[in-house]
């Protein structure tokens, strides 16, 4: 079981959230379709921290950016994303 | 029986200096690379490079079954291809891999996944695959234990069947290709891992290792789990997560479970092995992790999902369960093919379906290397396709399908 510590809900079984995957920063409107399909589909998958979405629909319903090991799946940050500047 | 010491069958080697071809990876798409390069194509100075011992990783773990219902005519094609070149595999290899063409049956258990069934037996007809929709009545006499009256929260309406499909010993298979390369002349290298590939005006020019430097014009990688770590090292992005996929056994029984089945809905699919073990496997993991520690979770949801299908087996107790990686790709296929680096290859990004497509794609990866282009079986399958995007959407039949 991973547990997740949602700053509105408390430590949560990871089944309450949906993963959303690494956070990739979004192109501009006016790129071009080939950057565009890299922005969607292109990941650094890194075997140890990324910083990544997860939505908690079963408790609060607020996307949260959580700091995740990928190796260990240790967790050593989760905000919700109005904290986050 | 001989009396006679079995032979050592793939030698310790020390690494050499240089090779035409390295290989990373030694599970069965590694070695039935080598295997097809030193027998299709007379390329023997080839290394494999596995960080740990053959077959430890995706090879040794998924549930060893094979078939080509598949949705996308793309996909039933290739792995058509992999079922004709298993059915032959024991002879090729002279080792018996324990193919059994049992029969694979996928249930549907909504209006929707009927559908999506006769549309992929449609396509597998005109491939000259053998796929049929049959109904609940044939279902119960080819799976006498399954639940198929309308009383399961999810009844079973019908099922596509499939019977070139079955299940195989993939230990056999991993063993079996390792001997046949070994006895070509390749050289596999374990406990030997990756470090690094070095790469000179965009092209390769050799690797790093935990044993040493080699010099080589040529890396495939073959590997699952660790496919974008591999990349990276050569600068090369990969549009891959890397997702556990947990699987179980119970304790063996006296064989009453003849086919494959499977079940979309559920979430899960189930054969009986010749030990009498009932073999389980799930969907992914719900989140990305390179983590193979298994989950109550699993356990619990899968024997939920099981007792739905059949019942009458409540009393029979889990023995073990384990977790292997996948690498799920956006549009469910695979990634074969070149790279925008001259002399990397690709051979990744098989999801939950790596093992069956095991022999075609060691198969056309060695074409591709001897040729110096992918052929017509591989080429919807290139990295390219991700920023051309044209994906190939197998989901509707890969996504738990087995």
């Amino acid at each position: 079981m991973l547990l997740i510590s949602c700053p509105h809900c408390g430590p949560r079984n990871s089944n309450e959230f949906i993963f959303s995957g690494e956070i990739v920063t979004r192109p501009g409107p006016e790129t071009d379709p080939a950057t565009w399909r890299r922005y969607l589909y292109m990941k650094t998958n890194a075997a140890g921290w990324q910083e990544e979405r997860w939505f908690h629909v079963s408790g609060c319903r607020r996307f949260l950016l959580v700091a995740r090991n990928q190796d260990t799946n240790e967790i050593r940050m989760v905000r919700d994303y109005r904290d986050v500047k | 029986m001989s009396k006679k010491p079995w032979p050592r069958v793939w030698e310790h080697h020390d690494l050499e200096s240089s090779y035409d071809v390295v290989i990373i990876g030694g599970g069965v798409h590694g070695l039935a690379t080598a295997y097809y390069l030193a027998r299709n194509h007379g390329i023997t100075n080839v290394a494999i490079l596995e960080k740990s011992y053959i077959g430890s990783g995706g090879s040794g773990r998924n549930t060893a079954i094979v078939r080509s219902n598949y949705l996308t005519t793309e996909g039933s094609r290739f792995y058509d291809r992999s079922v004709k070149l298993y059915e032959n595999l024991a002879q090729d290899l002279n080792f018996n891999v324990m193919f059994e063409q049992r029969g694979h049956m996928t249930l549907a258990h909504s209006d929707s996944s009927l559908r999506t069934m006769r549309w992929r037996a449609e396509v597998n007809k005109l491939e000259a695959i053998n796929s049929e929709v049959i109904d609940p009545d044939e279902i119960k006499k080819l799976a006498p234990y399954l639940d198929t009256s309308d009383h399961p929260r999810y009844p079973i309406l019908g099922a596509l069947w499939h019977p070139p499909g079955g299940i195989v010993r993939h230990d056999a298979v991993v063993w079996g290709y390792a001997r046949g390369a070994a006895s070509l002349g390749i050289q596999i290298h374990q406990e030997t891992e990756l470090t690094g590939i070095d790469t000179l005006h965009n092209k390769v020019v050799g690797v790093q290792t935990s044993r040493g430097p080699i010099a080589t014009s040529a890396v495939i990688n073959c590997t699952a789990g660790w496919s974008s770590l591999v990349s990276a090292m050569a600068g090369v992005t990969l549009p891959i997560t890397t997702r556990p996929l947990q699987a179980a056994v119970t304790e063996p029984v006296k064989k009453f479970l003849h086919p494959v089945i499977v079940s979309g809905s559920l979430h899960t699919y189930v054969s009986q092995t010749d030990r009498g073990e009932l073999v389980f496997g799930a969907s992914v993991d719900p989140f990305a992790s390179y983590s193979t520690r298994g989950s109550l979770e699993f356990a619990t949801g899968l024997a939920t999902h099981v007792l739905e299908l059949m019942p009458s087996i409540s009393n029979m107790r889990l023995l073990r369960q384990w977790a292997g990686l996948c690498d799920m790709t956006p549009d469910f296929g695979p990634i074969i093919g070149p790279t925008p680096v001259d002399g990397f290859y690709l051979d990744v990004g098989w999801g939950t379906y790596g093992f069956k497509a095991g022999p075609v794609a060691g198969e056309t990866v060695a074409d591709m290397i001897a040729n110096g282009k992918p052929g017509h079986l591989i080429e919807p399958f290139g990295l390219d396709r991700f920023e051309k995007g044209t994906l190939t959407a197998e989901k509707g039949a890969a996504a738990v399908g087995h």
